[in-house]
């Protein structure tokens, strides 16, 4: 965290130029969606650019390129326990693979005839 | 008795308390708001069909437009008290709070387009997620609007008693709702554009 006003007013225009930067990449996401990409591509692109936007916003304007350990600290344990929550929905989708589409729920739908 | 470590850094972990503190706190709004992301994912993966163009595009990416813009004003607000500009600080936090009040009006004539058609949570899983996501998003905007009018108006008597303890009110405040947007930078293309 800067804290000399030297440091603050260099700040400031890069304040101003991560601002500009968020306003380019949201409108570059809202074209690429009228270009109507696969939805597997368009959830890729989206996502790659939301990701970078949202690094633009931790570094910069939550000041992260330059904190204590113990908020990395903090951080890195809260990234593990999001990737966890994350891969819950795979477990689901790895049950039902090699499963006929359907399947899966009819077999819950009807009890197994004797 | 005064609490300790409101202003001076605690010597194990170098950091004020609130500093500590707001970062726990966020860390446990990135699982809130993971736990709605993943239900979003199951829900998604398990439809035969998912809607497109139910929403308002140009609607959402104003409303992102928006909250960049108050991110922007916001961490001016806290660069411009730290240089001493008490005048500029206040302008750049009330023009914070006026554009959140902004996002919330878009927010209100979205909602109020869906209700009119009928298409309220109940009336499909998409509608469900977006309805629930939104909405606490919209919650902590209202939360957040709550701590700017305060720093707006009756606490910032503090700056005068203890400006050290006051600009780090401002940063705190400024890292909620940085995480605000950036939750919001998600959930625009996850709900409006995918």
């Amino acid at each position: 965290m800067h804290s000399d006003p030297e440091a603050i007013k260099r700040s400031v225009r890069l304040y101003f130029m991560i601002g500009a930067a968020l306003f380019v990449c949201t409108g570059i996401t809202v074209a690429v969606n009228q270009v109507h990409l696969a939805v597997p591509l368009a959830i890729t692109v989206a996502l790659i650019i939301a990701s970078i936007k949202g690094s633009m916003v931790a570094s910069v304007f939550m000041h992260l390129s330059h904190e204590k350990r113990w908020i990395y600290g903090a951080l890195i344990l809260t990234v593990l326990f999001f990737i966890v929550l994350m891969s819950v929905p795979m477990f689901t989708v790895g049950d039902s693979i090699g499963t006929p589409i359907g399947a899966a729920n009819a077999s819950h739908a009807q009890p197994p005839e004797r | 008795m005064n609490i300790p470590y409101t202003v001076e850094e605690r010597p194990d972990s170098g950091l004020a308390n609130g500093k500590l503190g707001i970062w726990l706190f966020l860390a446990s709004e990135v699982m809130l708001f993971g736990a709605l992301f993943s239900t979003y994912i199951i829900l998604r993966t398990g439809a035969p069909e998912w809607p497109h163009g139910e929403l308002n595009i140009w609607l959402g990416m104003i409303n992102t437009f928006i909250l960049i813009a108050s991110s922007v004003t916001m961490v001016m607000a806290w660069a411009e008290l730290k240089l001493h500009n008490w005048a500029r600080h206040r302008m750049f936090l009330i023009v914070t709070f006026v554009l959140a009040g902004v996002f919330l009006v878009n927010k209100y004539f979205e909602y109020s387009s869906h209700f009119a058609k009928g298409e309220g949570p109940w009336h499909s899983t998409f509608l469900a997620i977006y309805f629930t996501l939104t909405g606490l998003h919209g919650l902590h905007i209202v939360g957040g609007m709550v701590v700017m009018a305060y720093l707006i108006g009756p606490g910032a008597s503090l700056f005068k008693r203890n400006p050290d303890q006051f600009v780090n009110r401002i940063e705190y405040t400024g890292l909620y709702w940085h995480f605000v947007d950036l939750v919001w930078i998600f959930l625009f293309p996850v709900l409006y554009l995918l």
